[in-house]
């Protein structure tokens, strides 16, 4: 099966195919798909605002248009484009680095997939009505007040997509626990398998307070409950408590596992083994624990007290620490080893100084005395845009240039990856650099506009020219894309020729059932250690014999159907009672699909032996 | 590897919900999920928590709760719970009609439960215009106590289902892994309750 034989049928059974996968390698291909597909349209929304803010006083789109696109840029990025691609990268490589020939739970990888991209649908579905404008966090009162069915869209397609976020959570925890091959003892997982594992439990336990959120929220604007309603005795602050619960860990969710894509580029581009295994090990969990215990400090100027807001101050600065180790151990790595330098160990070096200049500002904001000035200026811009550009989406570009050989059996061309790498380096720093001295000058974020002659003019104009140098390599990395898919250099299973992990030692692309006989592993970089031995692959750890593999499933697209439809029906249930008959068909289809499932046995297959023997691997 | 999956009584794994690797797989899966719920549950007491004096001139925590039917939604409850651990044991021990006798035990206790709590959110409706819309106080009361009845509601959908649905073929290494999870699900709601039945209600009296 695989890739290439899907090729040679028909289109419609090809469709068929990959609407009803429940292979976690096809179903990361799609979240990255999806999640490339967000991540274009955040894109243009950050270059609309861009243009908005390139002069003084500029008239390109109006206010509530401007409020509109920053809400979408901000949530789009961070629910349907960041996570999505690293949720991507984890379902396709983490069971090949741990060994397994699939996930726990196949059929809820699936309904993940489709939750999270229905869910981003429905949301962009709101730019034909009214987008959501209340900023990507969606504070109380503003989003309860907001007119019109904008903040009921960010509601109903957050909690779809969110739900299957979770689902994906739970179902990595399972597999990294119960699905490791012979030999794969916890302290022989490779760094990125790791981070999978300690982002799956922050998406765990940060989730379920978004839901909860969403939920209050949804009640108020659809029916006429108090939570955040101060007539009432409703308070605001909960939304921001519930909203920061999840937020601030969601920001470690989407740098952890970046911090597991250079721990396994540096050492395969160096030679060398990572540097302190352990201690980055320890260092993940302590960032993980104490990015749950700062939430309050984006919210030091709401009067939580003196006392509060420096325990959450203390507690804020404390994560520099774990995460200099990191740093640290990534340049020992790097030193003394032979280092060989292309697209994927270029994004992984960029991000060491980049992400260094965020984390330190944010040390800066951290202060809680001295965040009274910075709160709410381009200061702020600037550092979130450090850690999150120049930590995950460098981690992300990264981690495509070092896994694409695997994932689709080419290697993506060097010199366009050269090119795209120097153009978005470079736009950037010019983006984003400046925006902190344009903070510090006393520019507030959120404005369509800005005056003339404040000393702001020249900073912006510079940033706008850094938007453009970076879609310029955006667009650079969609050519490359394209021109490898077309002709690309055939890639074997030692792409680079110094994989240390597992994943390193299969077909590119695995075949559907990844390995014919599972490996035994003998310690940590099990294919290094085989390779140092003169083996030319693993040792396998059982003989040939039958495999069991999950049956395909189109029910977990019906569910998701069914729920976007109910999430339709409740939007506009508010203005119009007719909708409550989408709501209601909506919820039958979803539980009428999920009732199927739960009574119809599906004991999934076998693959004989006789064509595991015939096939090879 | 054999692919048949009912259970030979003279040759029974020792626990058939735990035997195939699908049902390990469950049992964590859920266990998993239940920690996701903790947060869950604990975000809904911590806006009750702030909200549950905001009564906005309506009947305060002391003038709604009466201690009579809690004590009976608690003694429901909680005895659903450990009927539902002898239907497991009973499960284990491959005995199929006594599981399902106690599963509908606790399908039945559960019933009774959630009877209670409806004529509960009446009474308080219709006696004392108390209301998910009349002030925060409302919203966060019915808000945490209505997930915990949704829960309810949720698992004895599933427990029903699962009982009519394994009614004729018995136990097998395919369907135990199924009510081994319901039943830890029902754990947690039950622990979930103690929590409500604190929180909510004795610290509601005595506040």
């Amino acid at each position: 099966m695989g890739m290439t034989s899907a090729q040679k049928r028909g289109f419609g059974a090809t469709l068929w195919d990959w609407l009803t996968t429940v292979d976690h390698k096809k179903i990361g291909i799609l979240y990255m798909a999806g999640g490339g597909f967000f991540f274009l349209m955040g894109g243009l929304e950050a270059v609309i605002i861009r243009i908005q803010l390139m002069s003084p006083e500029n008239n390109f789109i109006s206010a509530g248009l401007y409020n509109e696109m920053i809400t979408m840029h901000g949530t789009t990025m961070i629910f349907l484009a960041a996570m999505p691609i690293l949720l991507g990268l984890m379902n396709f490589i983490m069971p090949l680095q741990i060994g397994a020939r699939d996930v726990a739970f196949p059929f809820l990888n699936s309904l993940g997939f489709w939750l999270f991209l229905f869910g981003g649908v429905l949301l962009n579905l709101s730019w034909f009505t009214g987008a959501p404008d209340a900023g990507w966090t969606n504070y109380a009162p503003l989003s309860i007040q907001s007119p019109g069915h904008g903040i009921d869209f960010y509601i109903m397609g957050l909690q779809l997509s969110g739900a299957g976020t979770l689902m994906g959570g739970i179902n990595f925890i399972v597999t990294i626990v119960l699905m490791r091959a012979p030999g794969m003892t916890y302290m022989r997982m490779p760094l990125f398998t790791w981070t999978t594992f300690v982002a799956s439990i922050l998406i765990l336990f940060a989730f379920p307070a978004l839901t909860v959120g969403l939920f209050l929220m949804m009640f108020d604007r659809m029916f006429g409950s108090a939570f955040f309603d101060a007539a009432l005795g409703g308070n605001a602050v909960i939304w921001q408590h519930l909203f920061w619960i999840f937020g601030h860990p969601e920001v470690y969710i989407l740098i952890l596992p970046v911090f597991g894509v250079f721990s396994e580029v540096f050492p395969t581009f160096a030679k060398k083994r990572l540097f302190g295994y352990t201690a980055m090990v320890f260092a993940t969990f302590l960032i993980a624990f104490l990015g749950f215990m700062v939430w309050a400090h984006h919210m030091f100027t709401v009067g939580l007290g003196p006392v509060a807001n420096s325990i959450f101050a203390v507690a804020t600065m404390a994560i520099a620490v774990p995460t200099g180790i990191k740093i640290f151990n990534w340049l020992f790595t790097l030193w003394g080893g032979s280092i060989k330098i292309n697209s994927a160990m270029l994004w992984a070096l960029a991000f060491i100084p980049s992400f260094t200049i965020g984390g330190m500002t944010g040390v800066m904001l951290a202060s809680a005395v001295a965040d009274y000035q910075y709160h709410d200026t381009y200061f702020v811009i600037g550092h979130f845009h450090y850690v999150i550009v120049g930590g995950t989406v460098f981690g992300i570009l990264s981690g495509l240039h070092y896994w694409w050989p695997k994932m689709f059996g080419k290697y993506l061309h060097e010199g366009l990856g050269q090119l795209s790498f120097w153009t978005f380096f470079v736009g950037f720093h010019l983006t984003f650099f400046i925006q902190h001295f344009l903070g510090l000058m006393g520019m507030p974020r959120r404005y369509w506009v800005f005056l003339e002659n404040q000393g702001l003019d020249t900073g912006n104009l510079i940033s706008s020219i850094g938007a453009f140098f970076m879609s310029f390599g955006v667009i650079v990395f969609l050519i490359n894309i394209i021109l490898t898919t077309i002709k690309g250099k055939k890639a074997p299973r030692d792409a680079w020729g110094s994989g240390r992990t597992l994943e390193w030692s299969i077909s590119s692309p695995p075949v559907h059932y990844n390995y014919k006989q599972l490996p035994l592993v003998r310690g940590l970089d099990p294919l290094w250690i085989e390779k140092m031995e003169g083996n030319k692959n693993m040792t396998p750890a059982e003989p040939v014999d039958e495999i069991h593999m999950p049956n395909g499933s189109i029910l977990p697209l019906i569910i998701t159907i069914g729920m976007t439809i109910a999430s339709y029906g409740f939007i506009y249930q508010t203005g119009n009672k007719l909708w409550l008959i989408a709501v209601y068909s909506g919820m039958a289809i979803a539980l009428i699909s999920m009732l199927t499932r739960s009574l119809k046995d599906d004991h999934g297959h076998h693959i004989p032996k006789e064509e595991l023997e015939r096939i090879g691997d | 590897m054999s692919h048949d999956h009912s259970i030979d009584p003279k040759n029974m794994p020792k626990d058939p919900s735990k035997a195939t690797t699908e049902g390990k797989h469950k049992f964590m899966g859920l266990w998993i999920f239940l920690g996701g719920e903790t947060v869950l549950f604990a975000c809904l007491f911590g806006t009750y928590l702030a909200l549950r004096n905001s009564n906005a001139g309506g009947p305060t925590t002391q003038e709604l709760y009466g201690l009579g039917l809690v004590f009976l939604m608690t003694v429901l409850l909680l005895t659903s719970s450990l009927t539902s651990v002898y239907a497991i044991y009973h499960m284990k021990n491959n005995d199929f009609k006594k599981m399902q006798l106690w599963m509908g035990i606790t399908a039945l206790l559960g019933i009774g439960f959630l009877a209670c709590e409806i004529y509960e959110f009446a009474h308080y409706i219709h006696g004392y215009g108390f209301t998910f819309r009349s002030s925060a106080f409302g919203s966060a009361f019915y808000a945490l106590v209505g997930f915990h009845g949704g829960h309810v509601a949720f698992g004895l959908s599933w427990i029903i289902t699962l009982m009519v649905r394994n009614a004729k073929r018995g136990l097998d290494l395919y369907n135990a892994p199924k009510f081994n999870t319901f039943a830890l699900y029902w754990h947690f709601i039950d622990v979930v309750w103690v929590f409500i039945f604190t929180v909510v209600y004795l610290m509601g009296m005595v506040s």
